[in-house]
């Protein structure tokens, strides 16, 4: 490596772009509605996800309530069973975690951490915002059409999705479309914002391989997504086309209720490779800010630098670049040529070695290191054993010949909810914890904090641990009524009826939450510009909360890597990045 | 403490569930007990990176949670211990991806003697169909469906004269007998699952798909379906009977072929047509 990321003795090499003057907000209204300032756009990002965030939950305790005790609650029939699972998929997946970790933290921490004044766009950014609100309404809209929303599933599969055998076919699944399409145009806006931002707008002395590894992980997810995004792009308008001006793109020949349908030459399966191909990088796009943020929560609240840095960036982007080979084990069970299985296990099962690596070294970081038990690093500890406990699951369902019993049952409604559900969850949740402080200048209550953390937790492992084994006996997925069979004992009904009382009572702690980000807001105690003493830029601002422009003045110079924690000699435990080097130099510490 | 000891017994507590639970997958009832091996390869194996990673971890937060005076360790990186974890996750993965894609090899792979059967799927019914004497099905479109052809076979195919066609009613295996199970669909994606026969794969509509299994034991096996296919979904259910070959027979029998069915379909169209 030519750039030793602690080597202080290095020069500081300039920034790549001259500053550039902003856009000042001369109203009330373009400070803080259409305002082009990053930081509000982030919240404006963070708060319409929490709230269609929050109908999903809700969804969720509906699908709940009927697994848990089927037959009891009259308002909930097949149709709409089938609808709640589809747009609580859909808006977990894209339109709280994609928006929260990219529109949400991208927007508050790159500009931040990279020591720059703004996004490099912030008008196309601003755009960006109000386009993901579009999309978000028409998708809410749905729940008011006749018909309501598509029941298709959140994987849209056709010939299903638009025909009448599926609830929410005649608007439902028009404007779940529409929205997707809202969506993509929305995040592309800003997606070209977080990647032009992190290449060009980075302060003296940023160098690459001294970024967090927040930045790096929304950075690389970003670019995944722009590359992922358009293969659902084309999916979402020909299946448009498919359903309203009658062309055949994923439609064969067709019989439906003893009616001969008028599509013929299309292929459903075109439709599951153009969706998977966007699909499995989306779970990336997921996990991937997750596994940055982590690393950072883990590093400050550790008191010790994340271990193996550079294998950690090697690792995020080499999951990034895997990620775009393995789609199809998605598909194992899906009827297409049999060969591919060979292929697509084998490349799954490779992306498990830069995962494990990530794992290794975050148990490794917390080796002889200080550990204080704040609520971001519990929200860590969480996260770490819900992934590896969802990672694991997931070489079962890669490893081809495996998944075919286990696909499509509640085993794979468990691991995905254990790994791209539970886990980055407990990243986002820990992530709030920790830079809610610089957001609002108070902290987050402890107490709270804790009872939030233990109730999500450990509710939510109990919810989704024992499920597998529900999937492992054979219960298939999207069921509103697993109904008699033989192989069904009739304890499974008591586990499902207790997995419903968790899932009610997680969500109430989700409330707790609530109630504590919105008294803390006011009556929280003043946390200082940098309460958890940690070294990355976001917290060195001249003023907390950061004003519009950042810094003040002048920008940061950066001369040290994110991790300088607990360095031998120090007077601190913590040093700055952008402290020069005159305190301690390490003598001959390079690798 | 606290804390550490609630890891370790989230830990403990997912190997002694995992022991002890009750709901664990069917007997089986066909050749697929390889693939329940490779699942408990992939048991074994994951379930002692799981605990070891987690009472590792458990272990730091015990022994280097935050105490007045203490200092953390300053250690960026250590190439030789990150090697060595990488190669033997690799090895791990290849001892659970060697077995999985042996056994992959199998089931892609059907035996030339495998008897082939079709079953189709429809918004929400199941129907089968065996070929007959000749031992060969006939060709088939959707085109071809009708209410007296429901499951579209070409009139004018000779093979399929002899097929026995089963509308919603049970498919009757004889065991120990190989089957290559053709899969079809008139409307939307289903799957043909039988959750003791471990093998199982996707209708879609346009094409064939297919698996083959050898059923090992007799008995009366539930057909679910298994990939969404509209509002009745959970309800789309069969049985699959699998009985002595002598009982299967007597059976076989008794069914009507296709040229039976569809014979009073033709008179009646022709009556029909012959009144106008």
């Amino acid at each position: 490596m030519v750039d030793v990321p602690y080597d202080a003795t290095a020069d500081i090499p300039l920034a790549e772009v001259p500053e550039v003057d902003l856009y000042h907000p001369r109203s009330w209204w373009t400070r803080y509605v259409f305002s082009q300032d990053a930081k509000v756009i982030a919240i404006q990002y963070s708060l319409t996800a929490t709230g269609i965030g929050l109908v999903a939950l809700v969804l969720s305790w509906l699908m709940r309530l009927q697994l848990g005790f089927p037959g009891t609650f009259s308002f909930i029939d097949a149709n709409q069973y089938l609808q709640f699972i589809t747009m609580h998929g859909m808006i977990m997946v894209i339109y709280l975690l994609t928006a929260l970790f990219l529109g949400g933290f991208g927007n508050y921490l790159i500009p931040l951490m990279v020591g720059a004044r703004d996004m490099v766009f912030p008008y196309v950014n601003m755009l960006s915002y109000w386009v993901y609100l579009l999309a978000v309404l028409v998708l809410a809209s749905t729940f008011f059409v006749p018909g309501g929303p598509t029941g298709a599933g959140w994987t849209l599969y056709p010939p299903q999705a638009i025909l009448s055998g599926t609830p929410g076919q005649d608007w439902g699944i028009i404007l779940m479309l529409a929205s997707l399409i809202l969506f993509i145009i929305g995040f592309t806006m800003g997606g070209l914002n977080y990647v032009v931002t992190v290449l060009q707008a980075r302060t003296r002395g940023m160098t690459l391989m001294r970024m967090p590894l927040t930045v790096w992980g929304i950075f690389t997810a970003t670019i995944m997504a722009l590359l992922a995004f358009p293969a659902l792009f084309v999916a979402s308008v020909m299946m448009l086309f498919d359903r309203l001006l009658g062309t055949s793109f994923f439609m064969p020949s067709l019989v439906e209720m003893g009616q001969q349908m008028k599509y013929g030459g299309g292929s459903p399966i075109l439709f599951q490779h153009l969706f998977w191909f966007f699909g499995h990088p989306e779970v990336y796009i997921v996990a991937l800010p997750a596994f940055g943020i982590v690393s950072d929560l883990i590093s400050v609240h550790a008191r010790k630098n994340i271990f193996g840095y550079r294998m950690m960036v090697w690792a995020i982007v080499a999951i990034g670049a895997l990620s775009f080979v393995v789609w199809a084990h998605h598909m194992y069970v899906s009827g297409m040529h049999p060969k591919f299985g060979f292929f697509f296990a084998t490349t799954t099962l490779i992306i498990a070695i830069p995962t494990a690596i990530k794992v290794y070294n975050w148990v490794l970081t917390l080796w002889r290191g200080d550990i204080h038990l704040t609520v971001p690093m519990l929200f860590a500890l969480g996260f770490i054993i819900t992934f590896v406990n969802g990672g694991l699951t997931g070489l079962f369902l890669g490893n081809v010949v495996v998944d075919v019993p286990l696909s499509d049952t509640m085993f794979v409604v468990a691991h995905f909810h254990m790994v791209m559900g539970v886990a980055p969850i407990m990243v986002v949740l820990g992530a709030i914890y920790h830079w809610y402080p610089k957001i609002t200048g108070r902290m987050l209550n402890d107490v709270l904090g804790k009872f939030h953390f233990w109730v999500t937790f450990l509710g939510a492992y109990l919810i989704f641990f024992p499920m597998h084994y529900i999937g492992l006996l054979g219960v298939p997925r999207r069921y509103h009524d697993i109904g008699e069979a033989a192989f069904i004992p009739s304890s499974t009904h008591t586990l499902n009826a207790f997995i419903s009382i968790m899932a009610l009572i997680v969500g109430f702690a989700q409330m707790v939450f609530l109630f504590n980000l919105t008294w803390s807001y006011f009556k929280g105690r003043p946390s200082g510009g940098n309460p958890w003493r940690a070294t990355s830029l976001e917290w060195q601002t001249p003023e907390t909360p950061p004003g519009h422009g950042n810094w003040g003045k002048e920008l940061p110079v950066v001369y040290r890597w994110a991790y300088d924690y607990s360095v031998p000699g120090a007077p601190q435990d913590f040093i700055p990045q952008n402290q020069p080097r005159a305190t301690p130099v390490l003598q001959g510490a390079a690798p | 403490m606290a804390v550490a000891i609630i890891l370790l017994l989230v830990a403990v507590g997912s190997v002694l569930f995992h022991i002890y639970s009750p709901w664990w997958w069917t007997p089986i009832a066909t050749n697929w007990s390889y693939i329940d091996h490779t699942i408990s390869i992939t048991f074994w194996i994951t379930g002692v990176v799981f605990f070891a990673v987690i009472a590792f971890m458990a272990y730091c937060v015990f022994r280097f949670h935050h105490k007045e005076g203490r200092q953390a360790h300053y250690n960026p990186e250590n190439k030789k211990l990150e090697w060595w974890l990488s190669i033997g996750t690799a090895i791990g993965v290849a001892a659970m991806l060697a077995p999985g894609l042996f056994v992959w090899h199998q089931f892609v792979t059907v035996p030339a003697d495998a008897t082939e059967i079709e079953v189709m799927g429809q918004q929400w019914q199941w129907s089968f169909r065996l070929p007959g004497k000749d031992g060969r099905m006939g060709t088939t479109d959707v085109r071809y469906i009708s209410p007296e052809n429901p499951m579209g076979l070409n009139r004018d195919d000779p093979h399929g004269q002899d097929d026995v066609v089963i509308e919603s009613g049970e498919l009757h295996l004889p065991v120990g007998k190989p089957v290559k199970v053709l899969l079809r669909s008139v409307d939307v994606l289903h799957d043909f699952y039988v959750p003791e026969f471990r093998s199982k794969m996707d209708m879609v509509p346009g094409m064939v798909t297919y698996f083959w299994m050898t059923p090992i034991r007799t008995g009366t096996f539930d057909v679910l379906c298994a990939e969404l296919c509209g509002a009745a979904h959970a309800q789309m259910r069969a049985k699959v009977i699998v009985q002595e070959e002598s009982e299967y027979h007597t059976w076989l029998e008794q069914q009507k072929t296709f040229a039976e069915l569809s014979g009073r379909a033709v008179t009646k169209a022709t009556y029909r047509s012959g009144g106008k």
